[in-house]
């Protein structure tokens, strides 16, 4: 997959000065922790390698997904390093879950992951009252760990469920998800190895299975694999009633 | 209408008594928030389903209380009420202090208060939140000059009066705003709701002033000053008003919602379903916070005392604060209607009724945020020339026929 090229365009235009500065500061301040933990987080390099060209979405295809199966959860998991230990379900967070779901009249039942639906139109971003809550030009929607105050403001506003509070002291961190205590996460779909041109964990682990239901591309690309397969089949996005527009579709929901 | 004499309040001993009772409470929200801070919010009831809890509880009635604390002054101010005139210091005195322990609690909830500055500096503006900052920053400026007109000598009334159509303005943008937090979530249906800015508005109107009156009530006796029991029976029947135009918008909110068969389910829950919030919202917010004092209020006036005026004002606020927990905490108890038609499991409670406990930090932080405006009122009231000597009844207006 060819590399996204530069873009320093930012959806924030009110972060503009500070995030240049930061962005030069950044070179000078960035603090190296242990086995290369770095302070920067999403707020410097990954948004200036997105690319506006591009929009990057997931289509899933829930006749695939087994229900006993939880490879792209760990997946994650193991990626971006938050425990799936189950010790405090209620608090811990979950980047990505297993939802099990029943039809009311039909009784068919289906399992599929449900995850930060990264929509064009996200609400915790309009919420977030200092812009942490940001969408990269490419359509990855992140949080910038720098300025989250911790309000949980945009978990109100989710419709999706798909964001964690971190609710104590993290320890073990991967140098590539930087997390905090008191500030707001979810996935990031892998900006990290998208940006160096690769796939998100839970696709790569679910391919693994040989259950091939998650499929990862450029929804601006009509030659991708994504894009073919959603001209040819029906898929649905969650809450369409909102017109979110989210990047993440479902087919034979 | 006589002259009206200002003077700060000399502290006695059982001012001083209310004061550390007051500093005790701020002191033990202190400890509290930095326990909550040293172990993270993992030491509170609050969840990744149940994301505001009792905090936001006590922040948000304050906030709606601290714009309808106001009320008595614009009430002199823009309508021209001028019996209404020397309470006017003290009204905007105490929505100053109120709004101050509802955002003391608020910002003492975040997962990083310390980082107040950057919410303070950085301003995404199609958050809503974003301008309730500024809403809240400029209600202290505009109210804080309110005041200072009010206290300058021979301040031109035009002046006074512009600068209180001003607050009176301000006032109705930031209930607005509060209740728009709520208003404008599209993803719960316990909120989504245009009518939640008017219901807001008019919330505060009636929390506002059942402290204020109770404020005013404590406050003369204690520093042995009078207050006509007419005064209070007055303000009392318009509180009734208030209350019962509370119930009538919370009537419209639910039956707009029962209507809208999507919402169906929500409404039940809330409702019917004999859960706690069904309990609280009929037990709590209609009964004891709404239909009753209603009616201990406006009976006909000869059978009224101000204790019952008291009475009534406790039960509004105590109603208050229920009504703000079944609208904050039972609107994120129902589970997330994520996917219509389907029954939902998973190991994030997805489809289920979340559950909540508050601990006692929680609510040490809440009780003092209350505290914390009763300290800031009483350091006004002693520093500054905001309580008039007297508000005997003959003193403010003569003419009045007696209840």
């Amino acid at each position: 997959m060819k590399l996204p090229a530069l873009n320093t365009k930012s959806v924030r235009p009110a972060e503009l000065n500070r995030r240049e500065f930061f962005k030069s500061g950044g070179a000078v301040a960035t603090v190296t922790l242990g086995t290369g933990v770095t302070l920067m987080a999403f707020g410097g390099d990954a948004h200036a390698n997105a690319d506006a060209g591009k929009r990057w979405g997931l289509l899933i295809d829930v006749n695939k997904c087994a229900s006993d199966c939880n490879a792209c959860v760990k997946g994650c998991s193991d990626e971006n390093g938050w425990k799936m230990d189950g010790e405090n379900p209620e608090t811990d967070p979950q980047w990505i879950r297993k939802v099990d779901l029943k039809h009311k009249q039909t009784g068919r039942e289906v399992s599929m992951p449900m995850m930060c639906q990264h929509c064009e139109e996200p609400p915790c971003v309009d919420v977030c009252p200092t812009g942490a809550s940001f969408k990269r030009v490419d359509g990855i929607v992140l949080v910038d760990k720098h300025i989250c105050i911790g309000c949980r403001y945009c978990m109100m506003a989710c419709p999706f469920k798909a964001r964690s509070f971190v609710h104590e002291e993290i320890e073990d961190q991967k140098p590539n998800a930087p997390r905090g205590k008191g500030t707001v996460e979810s996935c990031t779909l892998c900006v990290h190895r998208v940006d160096k041109g690769g796939e998100p964990a839970c696709v790569e682990a679910c391919a693994k299975t040989g259950h091939q239901a998650m499929m990862f591309g450029d929804l601006n690309d009509p030659e991708s694999e994504i894009s073919k397969a959603l001209l040819a089949y029906s898929s649905t996005g969650l809450r369409d009633d909102l017109r979110l527009n989210p990047g993440v579709r479902y087919s034979n929901l | 209408m006589a002259h009206t004499e200002y003077r700060e309040v000399t502290p006695t001993p059982a001012i001083w008594l209310i004061a550390i009772i007051a500093g005790a409470f701020v002191a033990a929200a202190g400890l509290a928030v930095l326990y909550i801070e040293e172990h993270g919010h993992i030491v509170t009831g609050m969840t990744n389903q149940i994301v505001w809890g009792l905090p936001h509880v006590f922040a948000i009635f304050l906030i709606v209380a601290a714009s309808g604390a106001l009320n008595v002054a614009s009430i002199a101010s823009v309508f021209g009420k001028i019996e209404n005139k020397p309470m006017a210091r003290y009204s905007g005195l105490l929505s100053i202090a109120l709004l101050a322990g509802g955002l003391g609690v608020l910002v003492l909830d975040l997962g990083h208060p310390d980082r107040l500055i950057v919410a303070m500096t950085t301003y995404n503006f199609k958050s809503i939140f974003a301008w309730n900052v500024i809403l809240y920053n400029g209600f202290f400026v505009i109210v804080g000059a309110y005041i200072f007109v009010q206290m300058l000598r021979n301040a031109s009334p035009k002046l006074v009066r512009s600068v209180g159509t001003a607050a009176f303005v301000w006032r109705l943008a930031l209930t607005t705003g509060t209740g728009s937090i709520f208003g404008w979530l599209v993803a719960r249906p316990g909120y989504d709701a245009a009518i939640m800015a008017p219901l807001f508005i008019i919330m505060s109107f009636s929390f506002g002033l059942a402290f204020f009156i109770l404020v005013l009530g404590t406050t003369f006796p204690l520093t042995g000053r009078f207050i006509g029991g007419n005064l209070i029976k007055r303000l009392g029947r318009l509180l009734g008003v208030f209350a019962l135009a509370v119930l009538y918008f919370s009537a419209v909110r639910h039956l707009t919602n029962l209507y809208v068969a999507e919402h169906g389910d929500f409404e039940r829950f809330i409702l019917f379903s004999g859960n706690i919030y069904s309990k609280l919202f009929w037990f709590g917010q209609v009964l004891m916070g709404g239909l009753i004092p209603a009616v201990m209020l406006l009976r006909p006036a000869e059978k009224t005392t101000r204790k019952w005026v008291y009475l009534a004002s406790i039960l509004i606020i105590l109603g208050g604060l229920i009504h703000l927990y079944v609208i904050i905490i039972g609107g994120q108890a129902f589970p997330l209607e994520i996917f219509p038609m389907y029954e939902v499991s998973s190991s994030f409670f997805d489809g289920a009724v979340n559950e909540y406990s508050p601990t006692i930090y929680e609510l040490a932080l809440g009780l003092g945020g209350i505290a914390l405006a009763v300290l800031i009122a009483g350091i006004g009231v002693v520093a500054l020339r905001i309580l008039p000597m007297t508000l005997c009844d003959e003193d403010i207006d003569p003419e009045a026929v007696d209840f």
